[in-house]
């Protein structure tokens, strides 16, 4: 996805600064795409191969450990898809606002897009397909398909995750904005909706969503 | 996103020295707005300490009565935890009603406080914006600024400060701990966020590599009568157009004591001083709760699009009070 051209002379540069220029897929909702560049100016030293960018780490994702090589700006997202080719967590907005990107980072759903890889040496991920055992489907995979709650499936791998990071959430008790006593969570309709509102749906298949998670919830 | 160097320090002093030689380097935490804004290229550090694991994620009662909350703290556990719920419920509140499930689990108590606000112009790096680049001009005065401040803005600046759980902190009469190249602080929430006056860069009155290390809530007797209100334009999941944070001590239909803070209409969470005076000592009631609101609100200077905060912020105040004080039910 990134391409980066170091080296480039543009003169007016500090000494010891080099410049380079990047390009940046901007990712938008739809069909559309567009490319952004960038020019920017990093000390010399960078381009020295001692290590000052990279970083070697290991995730543990759905079970699979794996030792990478990452650029230290690289999202948790991006190693997932980019380094390991596990396309299942989608990159939406990129900025936290969607949660298409959402995976459990030892055992909490987050955003992966907003995560750097080398902050989390050693983690766990699960990725919706990690929530898939032997080869069956997890209960909410089997509800998703059941309640028929997506339509054009981006954003499905997200809403997975985070419906059953969602669900521990409750088990341990934590209540919401929703939560009426604030006390004793019981998962209706609006508790639901409530914390599940990190992640967007641009299909609107919130309706058959919302029972879906909560079939999986009064099991 | 410009290169930068990921360093994790061994110790809370090790990573305040590692700054010290860095002008342009910043603590990561959770990551969560540092993050969004360096990709955006508001923020360009060229190193990065992590400090999240060097931090205490204890919540812990302290010998005065009072809870010591560590800077690592997620803002979903805090939110979760039993003393807070109980003797705190307003700091509960705030932070429920704050981001998604996802951020709550990644954002640390320390960086809550530290984040940037969501002023477009400020995260739009081809606009000009005093806080990103002094000198260059305020776009929001008068461009896009209903979402902006009506209390405590300069000609420079008009932002407002985004976080939820800093307005309940303010209220609460919470202090910062702080270790830095000039050792260690106690800092009220109030004087933490600063006004922007002539130097909207400067969200706090914190040094360069001075690091939240803890935030201590002291005993108040009533804090458990509290309670945080937020206005936004959805349901969920947005920023405070107003919101306010108020803790009460009523006796016999007299309000003994008050602490009210505002959130969503200043550049920090605004300690709402003029309400908590006229109040105390006086009776409970609807009208003396609209007064009180209205002198801190006479004050207000509303730009071309936001002159809907100043009686939104008065209702939500007189509905909060008149909540806490039984009045409301």
């Amino acid at each position: 996805m990134r391409q980066r051209l170091a080296g480039h002379s543009v003169p007016f540069l500090p000494p010891g600064m080099v410049s380079g220029f990047e390009f940046q897929e901007k990712h938008m909702f739809g069909d559309r795409q567009f490319a952004e560049g960038r020019m920017f100016a990093f000390p010399s030293h960078y381009l020295k191969g001692d290590g000052f960018m990279d970083a070697e780490i290991t995730l543990r994702v759905d079970g699979e450990e794996h030792r990478l090589t990452v650029d230290t700006r690289t999202t948790i997202l991006d190693a997932l898809r980019e380094s390991i080719g596990n396309t299942s967590p989608k990159k939406g907005c990129d900025h936290g606002q969607c949660g298409a990107c959402t995976v459990l980072l030892d055992g909490r759903r987050v955003n992966s897009c907003l995560t750097l890889a080398v902050a989390h040496d050693g983690a766990e991920v699960t990725t919706s397909e990690g929530l898939a055992e032997n080869g069956e489907l997890h209960p909410m995979h089997r509800s998703f398909i059941e309640h028929d709650a997506f339509q054009c499936g981006y954003c499905t791998p997200g809403q997975i995750v985070s419906a059953v990071g969602m669900l521990d959430e409750v088990e341990a008790g934590w209540t919401s904005h929703a939560t009426e006593d604030g006390e004793n969570v019981s998962l209706s309709d609006e508790e639901i909706r409530e914390r599940m509102s990190g992640n967007l749906c641009r299909c609107a298949a919130y309706a058959n969503m919302l029972p879906a998670i909560k079939e999986v919830s009064d099991r | 996103m410009k290169p930068y160097r990921y360093e994790r320090a061994e110790d809370i002093s090790g990573a305040i020295s590692a700054l010290a030689d860095e002008p342009e380097g910043a603590f990561l935490g959770g990551g969560t707005n540092i993050v969004d804004l360096m990709k955006l290229g508001v923020s360009t550090p060229d190193v990065l300490v992590d400090v999240r694991r060097l931090m205490s994620d204890d919540i812990e009662e302290t010998e005065d009565g009072g809870v010591r909350i560590g800077a690592a703290v997620p803002n979903s556990d805090l939110a979760a935890d039993p003393t807070i719920r109980t003797r705190y419920p307003a700091l509960s509140e705030a932070l429920l009603s704050g981001a998604s499930g996802q951020l709550r689990n990644m954002a640390t108590t320390g960086g809550n406080f530290l984040q940037r606000t969501r002023c477009v112009y400020f995260q739009d790096t081809t606009t000009p914006c005093n806080k990103r680049e002094p000198g260059s001009g305020c776009s929001a005065l008068d461009g896009y600024n209903k979402n902006h401040a009506i209390l405590g803005s300069s000609e420079h600046c008009v932002a407002t400060h985004p976080s939820d759980m800093a307005v309940a902190m303010a209220a609460l009469d919470a202090f910062v701990v702080t270790h830095g190249p000039n050792g260690e602080r106690r800092i009220p929430i109030e004087e933490l966020h600063r006004l922007p006056g002539d130097e909207p860069e400067r969200d706090t009155i914190l040094e360069h590599g001075e690091l939240i290390t803890a935030v201590e809530l002291p005993p108040m007797g009533f804090s458990s009568n509290s309670k945080y209100r937020k206005v936004r334009e959805r349901a969920s999941y947005a920023f405070a157009l107003v919101s306010v944070a108020a803790a009460m001590d009523v006796e016999d239909g007299v309000v003994r004591d008050v602490r009210v803070a505002l959130g969503g209409v200043a550049h920090k969470p605004w300690r709402a001083t003029k309400v908590e005076e006229a109040l105390r000592g006086e009776p409970v009631s609807e009208e003396n709760f609209r007064a009180a609101a209205e002198i801190e609100l006479s004050e207000a200077e509303p730009l071309s699009e936001n002159s809907y905060k100043v009686p939104l912020a008065r209702n939500v105040m007189v509905r909060t009070l008149s909540d806490l004080s039984g009045e409301g039910r």
